[in-house]
């Protein structure tokens, strides 16, 4: 048996109201590729943060045991002295600057008041050469595409003199061939020596290249699985682990569900990225929803699904927009505003409710109001005594706990914030909500209210599109579940007929054929 | 109740520490006023009624300008540097059409209109084509600098028009007549230094010319504030809102104690003068804009989280656009004032006004990030500066020296605004 180069015992790490982390073991050994696999949010990245000194010793609690030292590492120049470096799943790379800049950027060749750029180029060269880029390092970042900027990020890592790699989702934006491409990149540098821990949902890919895959469920490790034998395991044997919990009334009862008419349809909508717009974030999607009914959408982050919502809801996100909506079987003439897209009832509550949703630093009464100001105003003078009555009349039917509607939605917990985002959206008066991840980061009791109130949404006859990376939630709440994958739907199935397996099935056929 | 129960639950709701940060500056302001009221050799000069009302008087363009930055600060720390330049830019233009001869309406209206245009010319760059604001508008400070001086071919411009400086001016014409006295002679000739009661009350020095009309406008005024606060307190209590009750009781006889100090000083020196009209009528428009309007909403909400307003269906970029195209018509007022107060334009007038805006609103307790700050606060912000400025003049501190104070001044306050906010979390 070879020598274990890194150890993480008992590691638990609480986050204010949340235990992200609870006596989590990992073992690396040398040599190896090491997976990390479990849904959104078990804890693999913070695992990863803690290793890497980004959550500082002090912080968690438990051990961290690299090539037989304890560790205490303050900040990630710690962990980078030793060899441990981490590859962020959002590219950290400064586009306006070269390969070789981006490279050395924080570990300047020469001296930091006069850096040497010879050597910087001529090292940065050498790296790139490592993993297979032909490109001089001399280039700026942004005129390289995706999949070569992410080798580009493993140079960086190599140039650190790297002995344990870790990479956090590596081939989420890039294509099949680029995908890989760098998995291969990976066995070569394990033949050479090297120690990698490689975090993905892809599965395929995981059992293509890793030699133990540990399982994280809910903050713990359920099992490490050997892949060394014979034949790879095989993705239901890690599905299993991954989602294998018991589900005991997590979710409450739909009552009194009657599904109406089909109140919204979507057409053969695409819908490219702002940025790059040859790329299709939204391909060719065609979907409706009932009076009254709870239309689950599922994938995997990175699927299409905000971007769906986002696009529908005043076309919000992404340019070049084809395809068509309707409202009751009304052909909708579409126009790039959310204004108009409040008109038409339609509502769409973001994922991300600090950065998109509220107004942090205003009241819970000013953020209640702020998406339909006009229904408390009289010539655009604001009723406040009105205000005051409708933030309150929310707080009562949503149970925001909070001592006045005049406090700050910065001061409230994220269940809380969730609950004043949904107010927000349940006084603009929409007919049909689109939900996105409407119970990302809150704890189990606040997911169980905000359920309930998808629920009675439903039961008066409003349209709920309930997009969650969660398949108990999407299994739980929906009466018809859509699942996306690589920005195109690739299955329908009856809340009924779906379970967990075969809707990861489903994702993991789609994205082999691909 | 009991009278005593009362009196602990007060004392109880009470908390110092909650109250000194929501009213720091207030606090500074009283006690650097009492530092300069007090001063060795100078005691009680920067309280006598000519300071008081020139305190006013030279810091109207302040007060007017700051309310216009404050709405773009508001907007996400957005700023106009192009401001003094502006007030120069119209002040001229309006300067040498009076000298022309053409009528003072349509010169104050011409003045007013430049500003608007020249806003919404500046808001059409930074709203629509997203030139960041520090860039458009400082390309406008010079621009419009440099227009000033070709209008005015370099040199000043006097304005002659007796009823624009009676508007608009500082002369001794501009204060309200005191129609009180002129129309009854029995209360005229009460004022007089045998009136041993009136005054004791008044002083020696005063009562001769004391002006009951401004007397008058000062309690009138000071009555409506305080039953417009018992009305808001008292519907808050019944919504059931009591947050902060003594703070606000206090904060509210303190200011009404101020206003019938102030317009005491005011009586006792020439009156109420014209200007302070015009600062109220800002002061209160804007006030009543930001708290009770939709457009004021959104300009908190966009400084407080762009997206999530514009995800609100609010058209964000109009958000920005009004509040440029605003500050240049209060910059079109602000020149109005200037050009009445130095009775004439000189090019290079308005030169720092946008600074001294800028520093008003962030002393007052606007968030640099945009999103938070009050009127209310700008006003406090907009005083100390200018009692910080009269106060160094009369205690004779060097001019050079004057604006190193002003820039401690300004450090501290925003050092004090950004520690109590990382306390808060």
């Amino acid at each position: 048996m070879a020598k274990i180069l890194l150890e993480m015992k008992n590691i638990t790490k609480t986050f204010p109201g949340v235990k992200a982390l609870d006596n989590v073991n990992l073992q690396v050994e040398e040599g190896e590729i090491h997976a990390l696999v479990g849904e959104n949010g078990a804890g693999k990245s913070t695992l990863m943060n803690v290793l890497s000194g980004i959550y500082p010793y002090g912080t968690y609690e438990g051990d961290i045991i690299y090539n037989g030292q304890v560790c205490k590492f303050s900040n990630i120049k710690d962990s980078e002295k030793l060899g441990i470096v981490i590859i962020h799943q959002e590219l950290a790379l400064v586009p306006e600057m070269t390969i070789g800049e981006n490279m050395y950027l924080g570990n300047e060749r020469g001296h930091s008041f006069a850096i040497n750029w010879n050597q910087t180029y001529a090292e940065a060269d050498k790296y790139l050469k490592m993993v297979g880029l032909e490109e001089s390092s001399k280039i700026q970042v942004k005129t390289i595409g995706t999949g070569k900027q992410q080798l580009v990020e493993i140079a960086k890592a190599l140039a650190k003199k790297a002995k344990l790699l870790i990479l956090d989702e590596p081939t989420s934006s890039l294509n099949e061939e680029d995908s890989r491409a760098l998995l291969d990149l990976m066995l070569s540098f394990k033949k050479q020596g090297m120690t990698m821990i490689i975090i993905s949902h892809k599965l395929n890919e995981v059992s293509y290249v890793a030699d133990k895959i540990t399982v994280i469920r809910d903050g713990s490790t359920i099992e490490t699985i050997d892949n060394q034998g014979k034949e790879p395991v095989s993705e239901e044997r890690i599905i299993k682990g991954m989602v294998g919990r018991e589900i005991t009334n997590r979710f409450p009862k739909r009552e009194n569900v009657k599904i109406g008419p089909v109140r919204m349809e979507v057409d053969h909508w695409t819908v490219h990225h702002p940025l790059y717009p040859e790329r299709k974030v939204v391909d060719d999607v065609s979907m409706y929803v009932r009076q009254g009914e709870v239309v689950g959408i599922y994938g995997l982050m990175g699927a299409g699904r905000t971007e769906l919502a986002m696009s529908i809801f005043g076309q919000s996100y992404g340019v070049n927009f084809s395809g068509e909506l309707k409202l009751d079987g009304k052909h909708i003439k579409l126009r790039k505003s959310e204004a108009d897209a409040i008109k038409h009832k339609i509502a769409y509550v973001t994922e991300d409710r600090k950065g998109n949703g509220l107004v942090l630093s205003q009241s819970i009464k000013v953020n209640t109001s702020l998406a339909n100001l006009g229904a408390i105003s009289k010539n655009t003078v604001i009723d406040g005594d009105k205000e005051y009555a409708v933030a309150e009349e929310y707080r009562d039917k949503l149970k925001i706990k909070t001592p006045s509607v005049e406090q700050l939605v910065g001061n409230l917990s994220g269940g809380n914030q969730q609950k004043v985002l949904l107010a927000k959206w349940m006084f603009a008066e929409p007919d049909i909500l689109l939900l996105d991840e409407p119970t990302r980061g809150i704890d189990v009791g606040a997911k169980y209210e905000i359920y309930c109130i998808i629920n009675d949404l439903a039961a008066a006859g409003k349209c709920v599109v309930l997009i969650s990376s969660e398949l108990p939630e999407v299994l739980g709440m929906s009466d018809r579940i859509y699942i996306m994958n690589e920005a195109k739907i690739i299955g329908e199935m009856k809340a009924s007929e779906a379970t967990q397996e075969n809707i990861m099935a489903a994702i993991l056929r789609s994205g082999r054929g691909a | 109740m009991s009278e005593k129960s009362v009196k602990k639950s007060f004392l109880q709701d009470f908390k110092p520490g909650e109250f000194f940060r929501k009213y720091t500056m207030i606090i500074a302001l009283v006690v650097v006023t009492i530092v300069f009221a007090l001063w060795p050799g100078k005691k009680g000069l920067i309280l006598q009624p000519a300071n008081v009302t020139g305190l006013i008087a030279e810091n109207a363009y302040v007060f007017v300008l700051a309310t216009g930055m404050l709405l773009c600060i508001l907007t996400g720390g957005n700023i106009d540097l192009s401001v003094g330049s502006v007030v120069c830019f119209a002040a001229a233009i309006g300067c040498v059409m009076m000298a022309g001869g053409v009528s003072m309406w349509l010169a104050v209206a011409v003045m007013l209109a430049i500003g608007l245009a020249i806003g919404a010319f500046q808001g059409f760059w930074i709203a629509k084509v997203r030139v960041p604001a520090f860039i458009a508008t400082l390309a406008g400070m010079y621009a419009f600098r440099g227009f000033s001086n070709v209008v005015l071919n370099g040199y000043r411009v006097d304005i002659t028009n007796e009823k624009f400086l009676m508007l608009f001016g500082n002369g001794k014409t501009s204060y309200i007549p005191d129609v009180i006295r002129q129309n009854s002679e029995s209360l005229n000739a009460a004022f007089s230094k045998d009136n041993a009661f009136l005054t004791g009350l008044i002083g020696q020095n005063f009562v001769a010319k004391f002006n009951l009309t401004c007397m008058c406008i000062g309690i009138v005024g000071a009555l409506i504030f305080v039953l417009l606060r018992v009305r808001k307190m008292s519907v808050e209590k019944k919504l059931g809102i009591s947050q902060a009750i003594p703070g606000q009781i206090v904060s509210t006889v303190v200011i009404a104690v101020l206003v019938l100090w102030v317009s005491f000083k005011l009586s006792c020196y020439r009156g109420f003068p014209m200007v302070l009209i015009w600062i109220g009528l800002v002061l209160g428009i804007y006030a009543y804009v930001t708290n009770k309007t939709a457009i004021g909403r959104h300009l908190y909400a966009v400084g407080g989280n762009e997206k999530a307003t514009a995800l609100s269906g609010v058209k964000t970029r109009n958000v920005y656009w009004f509040a440029y195209a605003n500050i240049g018509l209060l910059a079109g007022l602000a020149g109005i004032l200037t050009a009445g107060r130095a009775k004439g334009i000189d090019p290079v007038y308005g030169e720092g006004y946008e600074m001294d805006a800028i520093a008003s609103c962030f002393i007052g307790g606007a968030s640099a990030y945009g999103g938070t700050g009050k009127v209310s606060g700008m006003i406090i912000g907009a005083i100390l500066m200018g009692v910080i400025n009269k106060g160094m003049i009369i205690v004779g501190v060097d001019a050079n020296y004057q604006k190193v104070v002003k820039g401690i001044v300004l450090l501290i306050a925003v050092m004090f605004d950004v520690l109590s906010k990382r306390q808060k979390r």
